[in-house]
C-alpha cells in the first residue's frame, strides 16, 4: 500500500470521515470523556469570565515565573496521557496469555506504546525540566527576567503546539506505530504508509523549535544576567547544571531537527536517505538519531541532579559537600554524553573495537555520576537532615537511581547488551533511572519550590501517600520487568505464548496501580494545598531556611523578581547574606525596566499548529496558507519596537510595603 | 527561621545594587543570535554527514561528475562572496551612520544573494530536467537537501534583507535596528563560511571522487 | 491442562493473583539468560553476572552509608558532630573519583576482552569450557532471513529450508549469516547466543554452538509491526545423526523454495505454520541480501560495484524499475518499451546485462583465538614470554579477508 493508493481531495487532502477511530470503543469513550470535560471547562471558564485574565495573565505573558508554571501544567496534564497508556499497556501484557489476544489490536496497541515514549519524553519530562529551569533560574541569579523573554513565551507555545498535535492523532487519524525513535525502513513510506509518522515528525519538529530556542534563551541568560559578583564558580549548583542542560540542547536539537527533515524528505518527497533501495542507509538514521538521543537523557537528568544538590544542601543544613568537583562531573558529563550514542546499537554487527570503544566510554560516565553521588552523601555527613517531602524523594532517588546506574553500566558491556538489548530487563532499566532520578527529581522540585511559586506549602499528609505509593509502585512494576529479562522476554510484544510468565505481568500491572493511587494523591496533595492554603502560608519568602538567591525575595516573587539586585558574595549567597543579618532596602526605589506582554507567541504556534496538521494530511492549501501567514506575522511582529516598559516607582514601593508587613507578620508569628 | 529584617542594615549598598540603571535592551541579543547560528551550523554538519554517508551512492546513476558544471558554480560562489563584501560596506556605512548607504549596499547584497538563488535554481531546473532527480539516487537526495537547505537560508536572509532596508527607512539607524543589522551580518557571513565548505566538500571534492 | 478451554481472561488473572506466592513464581521460572545451553551465551551471561558483581562492590556500601547517614545525621538525633561549614576534603574527594575510577578500570578490560572474545562475527573456538574447536570441524552454515512476520532458515550444504523452525546439530559450530527481507528485526535465540540485528540489503552474521539438545524459543527482539508479537521460531537442537537423518527426510519431502516461491513467502503474514522445504533455488540467500529476487532487478553489489566506478553516468538516469525494491511500491515493475529505448538506455541495459549475479560482499573474517588455553585462566601473556599452554604466538587472531567465494 502506498500514498497513492490513498484517498485525496484538494480541499481535505486525506482527511476524511474515515480518519476518525469510531471503530475502536476505547478512544470514542476517550473523546466524549474528553469533549465532556472540556466543555465543562470552557464553559467554567466562560462563566467565570476568565478567559481575559488567562489571556492577558498568563498566555500572553513574558514573565519567566508565569512561563515555567505554564511548563509545569503542560507537563502534568501530558503525564496522565502518558500514564493512562502505560496502564493501558500493563493491562493488556497481563491479559494476553494462552491464546489470549487480551483487548488491544496490533494497530491501538502500537500506537500506545509509541505514544506513551514520545509524550513521557518530550512532553512530560521536557515540559517539566524546562518548567524548573525557566521557574528557578533567573530567581537563582537574581536577574528580573530571562534575556529574551518574548522569545520564552514563543518557546513554550511551539512546545504546546507539538503537545497538541499529538493529542490531536488520538482523535484524528492515527499515531505512529513505529516505537518512540521511529527507525526507517518501518517508519518510511513503503512500510508506515499512514498520516501515524507525520503527526510523530511534525508534533515533534514543532516542539523542538521550541525546546532549541528555549535553550538558547538560558545560555544568554545563565552567561549575561547573573548578578554582580556571581562568577561562574559562585553559581549554584541547579544554574551549573541547567548552563549544562541547555548547552546540550542547543548542541543535540538540531541534530534531532535534521534527522526528521530527512525522513520527511524521505515520506514527502521521495527522497533516499533511509529507504532500502536507491543507496539509502537506515543505520545512518540509527546512528544520527542516537547522537541526539542519548545527550537528550542527560537533558532530562542533568537538571535534577542540580535539583537534589539544592535540596541535600537545604535539608541538611550544611553546605554542599564538593562543590566544585560537583561542577567539573556535571560538565564531564556533558562531553562524554556526546560519545557514547553507539551503547544504543551494539547489535547492529559494529566491529569489535567499536563496541568496546563505546562500551568504555558509556561506563566512563559513571565515574562522574558517582562522583556526585558521593557529594550528596557526604553532604548528609555531619548533618542536620530533614525529612521533609523534597529531602524524602531525594532519598528515595540515592538509593533507586544506584541500581539503575548499575544495570545501565551492565547494559554497556557489548557481550552483556547481546543477551539483555531490547529486553524487558532495558525497559526496567530506563525506567529506572527516568523515574528514579527524573520524575523523582521532579517531584522534590515541585515540594521544594511549590512556595516560592505560590505563597504556600504543600500539605505533607497527601505527598507522603504519594511518595509511598510511588516508590513502593516502582519497585513493584519493574522488578518483574528486571526478572522477565533475564528469562529473555522482549520488549513491545502485545501477545504472549508462556503462561509461566502471566503472573509476571499481572504483579506489574498491580505495581503499576499502586503508582496510580501514587498521582491521584498527588493530586489530592495539590488540591488540598490549594484550598487550606491559608493554613499554609510562607511569608517570609523562605521557609526551608535555604541557601541560594530565589529565597531572599517574597514567596509568590514580585513581577520585578527583585526591587535591588543583588549583589552576591558567597556561593550560598543568600546563607551569606543571612548569616551577615543584611536587611532589605526599604526606601530609594525606582521604576523597574520590564519587557511588555505580547500575543506574537501564541498566534505565532497556532499558526504553526495549523500548517503541522495540514502537512499531516497533505492539504497543500492550508499548509502554504499556514506558512506564508506564519511568515507576515514573524515579520510584522519585527516592526513592533516597544517591546518595554516601566514598572512605576509607586507599584515598586506599594509592593515592597506589601512585603514589609508580610515579614513583620511573620516576625510576629516568630 | 532568620526572616530578613525590615531594618536596612548599615553596608546595605556592599549587598544590593542600589544605584541600578536601566539594562540597555539587547545586551544578550549578540550572544544569543551566535548561539542560534552554532546551532544552525550543527543542522548543517549533519547534512555535511549524511552526504559524506550516501555521497557515494549513484545507485547505478549519474555521479558528480556527469552533472556539476563547475564554472557556473564558480560564478555562483563569486556571487555569494561579493555580497558578503558589499555587506560588509552596508555595516561600514552603519558606523557612519549613513541611512541611505546602508540600504543602498543592502539593497546590493540583496541583488548578488538573489543572483545566486537564480544560478542555484537554474541548476537544479536543468539537473532535475535531466533527470538528476532528488529521488534518483542516495547521493542526489543528499545533495539537493544539503545545496537546498543553504538556499533556503539565503532565502530567508533575502527576506530578512528587504525587511531590514524597510525598517531602517522607517526609524532609521536606531540601536534596535543596528543591533538588527548586526545579527543579519553574522547570519549573511555565516552562509558564506557554509557555502564556502559546500563548494569544497560537495563539488570540488565531488568532481575528485 | 492444555485439554481444558482457556478461561477467560478475567478469570485467569484471579488465578494468577492466587498463585501470587514468590515460590511457585521463582521455581517455574525458566532463566535463560542466565543459564543458557549454549557456549557463547554462556560465556554472555558470565560477563552478566561478573559485572553485576563488581559493581556491588561499590552500590551496596553507597546505598548502606545512604541509609545509615540519613538515619544518624537526622535532625532529631541532633548529633553533636554538625557542622554546616564542613565542605571539602581533598583525601574524600581522591576516594570518591577513584573509587568508581578503579571499578571502571577492571570493568572495562573486561569489556575489551569479552568484547572482541564474543564478537558474533568472530569464528568460535572452543565448543564448550572443556573442548577446543577441532581443526577438523566444519561449521554448518545456516542462512536465516527475517520475513514479515516469520523467520525462514536456509541450510546451504543440505539444499533445504524451513520457516519458523531451526533445527541444529548439538556440539557443532554454527554459523548464521542474517539478512531481513524488509524492515529491521533482531535474531534471537537467548538459549544458544546474544542477539544480532537482521536488515534489509544488508548482511549480520553470528557464530554459536549449542551443547544440550532440547526444544528452545527463538523470536525477533526488535519490534518490526503489526505481526511482530507472533514472529517466533522454534530451536531445536538434535545429535549429528538425528540432525542428518531430519536433513534427509526435509530432503525427500515437498516443496521447492525457489524465487516464485520466495517472492510469495515474503508477502506479510503472521502466526505461519513450521514448513519445510526439499529443495532450495541456490545463490536465494546472496539474492536476499542484495535484493534482486525478483527477476529484473539489480543486485546490490552490482549496483554499489558500477558506483564505485563512478556510477553508471548520464545512462543511468531513467532507469529506476530495475532498481526498486519496495520504494514507491512500484517493486513489481520493471517494464522497458522497447520502442523507447534511447543510446543512453542501451548502455545502462549492457552493463547491467553483463553480470547481475549476486556477489557476496567481501566481508572480513575475524578468526577465533589460536589457542583457548589462556582463554581458561591462565592469564594474560607478557609480551616476549612463551605462553604455557599454547603453542601460539599470537594472542588474537587477526582478521584475514575471506576467500572470494
Amino acid at each position: 500500500m502506498t500514498s497513492a493508493d490513498q484517498h485525496w481531495s484538494f480541499l481535505f487532502g486525506k482527511l476524511s470521515l474515515e480518519a476518525l477511530p469510531l471503530h475502536e470503543p476505547i478512544i470514542v469513550a476517550t473523546f466524549a470523556a474528553v469533549a465532556v470535560g472540556g466543555a465543562a471547562l470552557v464553559g467554567a471558564l466562560t462563566y467565570f469570565k476568565l478567559w481575559g485574565y488567562l489571556w492577558h495573565e498568563w498566555f500572553t505573558s513574558v514573565d519567566h515565573k508565569k512561563i515555567g508554571i505554564m511548563y509545569m501544567i503542560l507537563g502534568l496534564v501530558m503525564f496522565l496521557r502518558g500514564f493512562a497508556d502505560a496502564i493501558m499497556m500493563r493491562i493488556q501484557q497481563a491479559m494476553a496469555f494462552n491464546g489470549s489476544e487480551g483487548y488491544l489490536n496490533a494497530h491501538h496497541y502500537d500506537q500506545i506504546f509509541t505514544a506513551h515514549g514520545v509524550i513521557m519524553i518530550f512532553f512530560v519530562a521536557m515540559p517539566f525540566v524546562t518548567g524548573l529551569m525557566n521557574y528557578v533560574v533567573p530567581l537563582q541569579i537574581g536577574a528580573r527576567d530571562v534575556s529574551f523573554p518574548f522569545l520564552n513565551n514563543f518557546s513554550f507555545w511551539m512546545t504546546t503546539a507539538g503537545a497538541m498535535l499529538v493529542m490531536a492523532s488520538l482523535f484524528i487519524g492515527e499515531f505512529a506505530q513505529t516505537g518512540w525513535l521511529a527507525y526507517p525502513p518501518l517508519s518510511g513510506l513503503s512500510y508506515s504508509p499512514g498520516v501515524g509518522v507525520d503527526y510523530y515528525i511534525w508534533a515533534l519538529q514543532i516542539a523542538g523549535v521550541g525546546t532549541t530556542l528555549s535553550g538558547i534563551n538560558l545560555i544568554a541568560t545563565i552567561v549575561k544576567l547573573r548578578a554582580p559578583g556571581m562568577t561562574m564558580m559562585k553559581m549554584p549548583v541547579f544554574t551549573w547544571t541547567s548552563l549544562c542542560t541547555n548547552v546540550l540542547i542547543v548542541a543535540s536539537f538540531p541534530v534531532l531537527t535534521a534527522v526528521l527533515v530527512l525522513l520527511t524528505l524521505d515520506r514527502y518527497v521521495g527522497t533516499n536517505f533511509f529507504t532500502n533501495d536507491f543507496g539509502g542507509s537506515p543505520m545512518m538514521y540509527v546512528n544520527l538519531i542516537w547522537i541526539w538521543g542519548h545527550p537528550e537523557v542527560y537533558i532530562l537528568v542533568l537538571p535534577v541532579f542540580g535539583v537534589f544538590s539544592e535540596v541535600t544542601a537545604t535539608f541538611s543544613g550544611k553546605k554542599l559537600f564538593g562543590y566544585s568537583s560537583m561542577v567539573y562531573a556535571t560538565v564531564v558529563i556533558t562531553i562524554l554524553s556526546y560519545v557514547v550514542w553507539l551503547h544504543h546499537f551494539f547489535t547492529m554487527g559494529s566491529g569489535a573495537s567499536v563496541n568496546s570503544f563505546f562500551g568504555i566510554t558509556t561506563m566512563v560516565i559513571s565515574i562522574p555520576t558517582g562522583a556526585k553521588l558521593f557529594n550528596w552523601l557526604f553532604t548528609m555527613y555531619r548533618a542536620r537532615i530533614r525529612f521533609d517531602l523534597p529531602m524524602m524523594w531525594t532519598l528515595a532517588f540515592m538509593l533507586t537511581f544506584v541500581i539503575g546506574g548499575m544495570t545501565g553500566v551492565l547494559l554497556a558491556v557489548p557481550p552483556a547488551d547481546f543477551v539483555l538489548h531490547n529486553s524487558l530487563f532495558l525497559i526496567a532499566h530506563f525506567h529506572n533511572v527516568i523515574i528514579g532520578g527524573v520524575v523523582f527529581g521532579v517531584f522534590a522540585a515541585i515540594n521544594y519550590w511549590w512556595p516560592k511559586a505560590f505563597g504556600f506549602k504543600l500539605e505533607p499528609f497527601w505527598g507522603k501517600v504519594s511518595f509511598w505509593c510511588w516508590v513502593v509502585g516502582f519497585w513493584l512494576a519493574f522488578t518483574p520487568l528486571y526478572a522477565m529479562g533475564l528469562m529473555g522476554v522482549t520488549r513491545r510484544l502485545r501477545v504472549f505464548d508462556d503462561p509461566s510468565l502471566q503472573i509476571w505481568f499481572v504483579i506489574a500491572a498491580i505495581g503499576a496501580g499502586v503508582i496510580a493511587i501514587g498521582i491521584a494523591a498527588m493530586l489530592l496533595q495539590y488540591a488540598v494545598s490549594i484550598i487550606r492554603r491559608d493554613q499554609n502560608r510562607d511569608l517570609t519568602g523562605d521557609p526551608w531556611n535555604a541557601r541560594t538567591l530565589e529565597w531572599a525575595t517574597s514567596s509568590p516573587p514580585p513581577a520585578y523578581n527583585f526591587a535591588f539586585t543583588p549583589v552576591v558574595h558567597d556561593l550560598d549567597a543568600w546563607t551569606g547574606m543571612k548569616r551577615a543579618g543584611v536587611g532589605r532596602p526599604l526606601e530609594g526605589f525606582r521604576p523597574i525596566h520590564m519587557p511588555k506582554n505580547t500575543g506574537a507567541g501564541v498566534i505565532l504556534a497556532g499558526l504553526s499548529t495549523v500548517c503541522g496538521f495540514a502537512l499531516i494530511w497533505h492539504v497543500w492549501w492550508l499548509a502554504a496558507v499556514g506558512f506564508a501567514a506564519l511568515l507576515i506575522t514573524a515579520i510584522a511582529h519585527t516592526f513592533n519596537y516597544r517591546r518595554d516598559f516601566h514598572i512605576p516607582v509607586e507599584t515598586v514601593i506599594e509592593t515592597e510595603a506589601a512585603r514589609t508587613r508580610e515579614l513583620a507578620l511573620a516576625g510576629a508569628a516568630a | 527561621m532568620s526572616a530578613p529584617a525590615n531594618v536596612p542594615s548599615a553596608d546595605l549598598a556592599n549587598w544590593y545594587d542600589l544605584d541600578e540603571h536601566d539594562h540597555p535592551e539587547g545586551g544578550s541579543t549578540l550572544l544569543g543570535f551566535w548561539i542560534y547560528l552554532m546551532s544552525d551550523c550543527l543542522i548543517f554538519a549533519m547534512l555535511f554527514a549524511a552526504f559524506g554517508v550516501v555521497g557515494g551512492n549513484y545507485a547505478a546513476g549519474p555521479g558528480p561528475k556527469d552533472l556539476f558544471d563547475l564554472p557556473l558554480v564558480a560564478l555562483n560562489t563569486a556571487m555569494l562572496l561579493f555580497s558578503s563584501i558589499t555587506y560588509g560596506f552596508a555595516m561600514l556605512a552603519m558606523q557612519r551612520g549613513n541611512v541611505k548607504a546602508v540600504q543602498g549596499w543592502l539593497l546590493v547584497t540583496g541583488l548578488f544573494g538573489a543572483a545566486f538563488l537564480s544560478i542555484e535554481l537554474y541548476e537544479f531546473a536543468h539537473l532535475i530536467h535531466e533527470g538528476a532527480t532528488p529521488q534518483r539516487s542516495a547521493f542526489l537526495s543528499a545533495f539537493f537537501t544539503l545545496v537546498g537547505t543553504h538556499g533556503l537560508h539565503v532565502t530567508f536572509g533575502l527576506i530578512w534583507l528587504g525587511v531590514l532596508v524597510v525598517q531602517v527607512g522607517q526609524r532609521g539607524l536606531v540601536a534596535a535596528n543596528q543591533r538588527r543589522l548586526m545579527c543579519l551580518s553574522l547570519f549573511w557571513h555565516f552562509l558564506d563560511v557554509v557555502w564556502i565548505g559546500v563548494f569544497t566538500f560537495v563539488y570540488l571534492l565531488g568532481m575528485l571522487r | 491442562m492444555d485439554t481444558e478451554p482457556a478461561p477467560p481472561p478475567f478469570r485467569k488473572l484471579l488465578l494468577a493473583l492466587a498463585l501470587l506466592p514468590l515460590t511457585s513464581l521463582l521455581g517455574g521460572c525458566d532463566w535463560v539468560v542466565l543459564n543458557p545451553l549454549g557456549d557463547v551465551a554462556r560465556q554472555q551471561a558470565d560477563l552478566v553476572v561478573i559485572s553485576t558483581w563488581l559493581m556491588l562492590l561499590i552500590i551496596v556500601p553507597v546505598m548502606a552509608l545512604t541509609v545509615f547517614f540519613a538515619w544518624k545525621y537526622r535532625a532529631a538525633n541532633d548529633a553533636p558532630d554538625y557542622d554546616p561549614e564542613w565542605s571539602h576534603s581533598t583525601q574524600l574527594e581522591l576516594v570518591i573519583w577513584s573509587a568508581p575510577l578503579l571499578i571502571i578500570i577492571a570493568l572495562g578490560a573486561v569489556t575489551w576482552v569479552g568484547t572482541h572474545l564474543l564478537d558474533p562475527y568472530r569464528t568460535i573456538g572452543r565448543i564448550d569450557q572443556a573442548r577446543d574447536v577441532p581443526a577438523s570441524a566444519k561449521p554448518l552454515e545456516v542462512q536465516v532471513v527475517a520475513l514479515n512476520w516469520k523467520w525462514l532458515f536456509i541450510y546451504p550444504e543440505q539444499q533445504i529450508a524451513t520457516v519458523n523452525e531451526l533445527v541444529v546439530p548439538v556440539d557443532r559450530p554454527l554459523r548464521f549469516r542474517i539478512s531481513s527481507s524488509a524492515v529491521m528485526n533482531s535474531f534471537y535465540a537467548p538459549a544458544l547466543a546474544g542477539q544480532i540485528y537482521a536488515m534489509p540489503g544488508m548482511e549480520t552474521k553470528l557464530h554459536a554452538v549449542l551443547n544440550k539438545a532440547g526444544q528452545y524459543e527463538g523470536f525477533s527482539a526488535n519490534y518490526s509491526g503489526a505481526g511482530f508479537s507472533h514472529m517466533h521460531f522454534a530451536l531445536r537442537g538434535v545429535d549429528e545423526a538425528n540432525f542428518a537423518r531430519w536433513a534427509q527426510d526435509v530432503r525427500k519431502g515437498a516443496g521447492n523454495l525457489d524465487r516464485a516461491a520466495y517472492l510469495n513467502l515474503e508477502k506479510p503474514s503472521e502466526k505461519e505454520p513450521v514448513r519445510h522445504y526439499a529443495s532450495v533455488a541456490p545463490d536465494l540467500f546472496d539474492a536476499v541480501v542484495n535484493l534482486c529476487v525478483r527477476p529484473g532487478k539489480m543486485c546490490m553489489s552490482q549496483m554499489m560495484a558500477l558506483d564505485a566506478r563512478g556510477g553508471m553516468g548520464n545512462a543511468g538516469r531513467w532507469n529506476l524499475a530495475a532498481l526498486s525494491y519496495d520504494k514507491f511500491g512500484r517493486e513489481e515493475v520493471n517494464t522497458v518499451l522497447p520502442g523507447m529505448l534511447t543510446e543512453a538506455d542501451q548502455v545502462f541495459i549492457k552493463a547491467y546485462c553483463a553480470d547481475n549475479r549476486p556477489m557476496t560482499a567481501p566481508g572480513m573474517e575475524v578468526k577465533a583465538p589460536v589457542s583457548t588455553a589462556t582463554l581458561r585462566g591462565a592469564g594474560l601473556v607478557w609480551p616476549g614470554a612463551s605462553p604455557a599452554a599454547a603453542p601460539g604466538t599470537t594472542k588474537f587472531a587477526i582478521a584475514t579477508p575471506n576467500s572470494a567465494s
